[in-house]
């Protein structure tokens, strides 16, 4: 039977960790995110599952707690708001560079600086193209409902252990604070068995030593080490995930993620009852990034737009993904400020019949 | 005598523990980070926890520790062992996890992560070398630094009213509920060696008791960045860092000694 309730996407995001068999949890509060840590302490998962939650010191703490825990081989992550991911890059880095397993949440509100605690989406570049220091990436999941805050984790985990690589679910205040119907997945058993091939779970006498580290001085090492990484990252384009609407008729494209693609769901709906053939693609994944699905529409519409609730940053990636076939726009309030269906349709209709 | 007659067994006075890697150390001869290596892996072997026992470099000289203590190893970012540690400990509750850090590590970027391991009384161990400088980086003045030391960060010697006096972190985190044995030691002579090897055993047997903390610090030299010979840095270290640095117990039992 579907166990079916009413929650905030932060506390989904709660209960399907403990859901998925999560190990460990260690997070520091920080607006709009706190309810993850305290709908965790709310439950006792120690008691639940065994699942440790730890309130770490500050952010920095706590993404050194998930590369410390990462690195026994078991399950493992931690959840923050913009400032908060913004510490934690350097930590995020060595986890990338050590190649371990984690998930990572980023409630994005509006910056830049303190900013405010209102929704944005304008940490796509940080999340995207690295954030913190040397060539590496994230696998960046965008959910765009409460149903998917929950889904992701799970999927989130399935991912960065596929790969060794921290997977990072970048949500937004909007989708962190709203409440919707959520169908909860099943508890799963947390994991007992480790890779001893790289875990550190103790040196028994069959195995050499296993060390976790980013470490290699050997520029030669280095250098074959961010060849492995980066035939890794184009690996993962297998695992692109992304959603139409309304497109094999479509002659105007816009391209939208989480929250914002929730908006432009209903802009469709407005612009096909003004005759105007919108549709809307929205990635799921926005790395890998749905590139080449992007690059075949830019063959089937006339024009393009990117609705972020930033100054325009995702436009960066349709832009390459369309390589100059159609024109490609952005629209997007930024700063916090949420735009409205109404909004969105009048830059498409200036675009969609002027535009080009 | 053969030579057969004298590598009998019983005629065996001291050997290199097997849990010392063949690796060659990168510290600089006459450092005291070797030793300090050599005896926690002396006491891992005697206590038997060679596969119970994690260990977690920190960034500075010993970044390469893992190189050569034979245990599973996390190297950590700079300043962060103690929250890496913690983590590692909270999912492996009976495995053994020690840090090893130095100074800079421990004393100035890692100051929060070494606080509130401490006060929340992780059943960790944490080693702390202490030379009073920056080594690896090239000698540059740490937040142990002396008065008047000179380091190439300050070249006419540390200026106490405007770079901040020399802090006793040892000292500070005793203060802490979750500390339980803390203890201040040197490996210079073989007599601190034969100390330092006991407090390093006791450190360990308390982290078997999960008591909380216990936590050493090991007052070294470093001859390099002090620009000395082995044997003037070790003079050095005993007339200027010991008086400022006091050997002994600082806490035992979860009881402050001079409390």
């Amino acid at each position: 039977m579907k166990e079916l309730a009413l929650m905030k996407g932060n506390e989904a995001i709660a209960e399907a960790a403990i859901r998925a068999g999560v190990d460990g949890y260690f997070g520091y509060p920080i607006t709009p995110q706190s309810e993850v840590m305290e709908y965790l302490m709310l439950q006792k998962p120690e008691e639940r599952t065994g699942m440790v939650v730890l309130q770490a010191e500050s952010e920095v703490a706590s993404i050194n707690m998930v590369y410390g825990a990462a690195g026994t081989g078991k399950k493992v992550m931690t959840s923050s708001s913009s400032p908060g991911i913004s510490l934690m890059q350097e930590g995020i880095s060595y986890i990338a560079g050590a190649e371990l397993p984690c998930l990572i949440v980023n409630v994005v509100r509006g910056g830049p600086g303190l900013g405010t605690i209102q929704p944005s989406q304008a940490d796509y570049f940080q999340s995207t193209k690295g954030g913190g220091h040397g060539d590496y990436r994230l696998i960046v999941l965008a959910p765009a409902s409460v149903q998917e805050m929950a889904d992701f984790v799970d999927l989130g985990f399935e991912l960065a252990f596929k790969y060794r690589n921290p997977a990072l679910i970048l949500s937004d205040g909007l989708i962190g604070q709203m409440m919707e119907k959520v169908e909860l997945p099943p508890q799963k058993e947390r994991v007992t068995e480790f890779d001893q091939s790289w875990a550190i779970t103790g040196k028994t006498k069959e195995r050499e030593r296993n060390i976790i580290t980013s470490l290699n001085l050997d520029p030669d090492l280095q250098y074959e080490h961010n060849l492995k990484l980066q035939a890794k990252y184009k690996s993962m384009e297998q695992d692109v995930m992304f959603e139409k609407f309304a497109c094999d008729d479509a002659e105007f494209l816009m391209v939208a993620y989480g929250s914002s693609a929730r908006i432009c769901q209903k802009v469709v709906e407005l612009a096909r009852g003004r005759g105007k053939k919108v549709g809307l693609l929205r990635p799921q994944t926005l790395f890998p990034f749905p590139t080449e699905e992007i690059a075949r529409m830019a063959r089937k519409v006339k024009g393009m737009m990117a609705v972020e609730l930033s100054a325009g940053q995702m436009v960066e990636d349709v832009k390459l993904a369309v390589n100059g076939r159609v024109p490609v726009n952005h629209y997007g309030m930024a700063g916090g400020k949420i735009h409205s269906p109404d909004d969105v349709l009048k830059a498409v209709e200036e675009k969609y019949i002027g535009g080009y | 005598m053969e030579l057969k007659e004298i590598t009998r067994p019983e005629n065996l006075v001291y050997r290199r523990t097997p849990l010392m890697t063949d690796a060659t150390l990168s510290y600089c001869p006459g450092c005291g980070h070797g030793t300090v290596h050599r005896l926690i892996m002396e006491v891992v072997e005697e206590m038997g926890i060679q596969e119970d026992t994690i260990g977690i470099a920190p960034v500075g000289c010993s970044v390469l520790a893992y190189d050569f203590m034979d245990v599973d190893f996390s190297q950590a970012a700079h300043g962060r062992a103690p929250a890496v540690a913690t983590a590692i400990k909270r999912l492996w509750p009976n495995k053994f996890v020690f840090t090893y850090q130095g100074d800079g590590d421990l004393a100035a970027i890692g100051t929060a992560e070494t606080i509130h391991a401490c006060n929340r009384g992780e059943n960790i161990t944490i080693f702390f070398v202490n030379n009073g400088i920056y080594g690896m980086t090239g000698g540059q003045m740490a937040p142990t630094t002396l008065e008047g030391m000179k380091s190439s960060t300050s070249p006419y010697g540390r200026n106490n009213k405007t770079m901040g006096p020399p802090y006793k972190i040892t000292e500070l985190i005793a203060q802490l509920d979750g500390t339980h044995y803390v203890t201040r030691q040197a490996v210079h002579k073989p007599g601190p060696v034969r100390k330092a090897k006991k407090a390093i055993r006791k450190a360990l047997e308390v982290q078997k008791e999960k008591k909380g903390i216990s936590f050493i610090e090991f007052v070294s030299n470093c001859n390099s960045g002090w620009k000395m010979t082995p044997v003037d840095s070790n003079i050095w270290m005993e007339e200027h860092m010991f008086p400022f640095y006091p050997m002994g117990d600082i806490k035992v039992d979860g009881k402050l000694v001079n409390g």
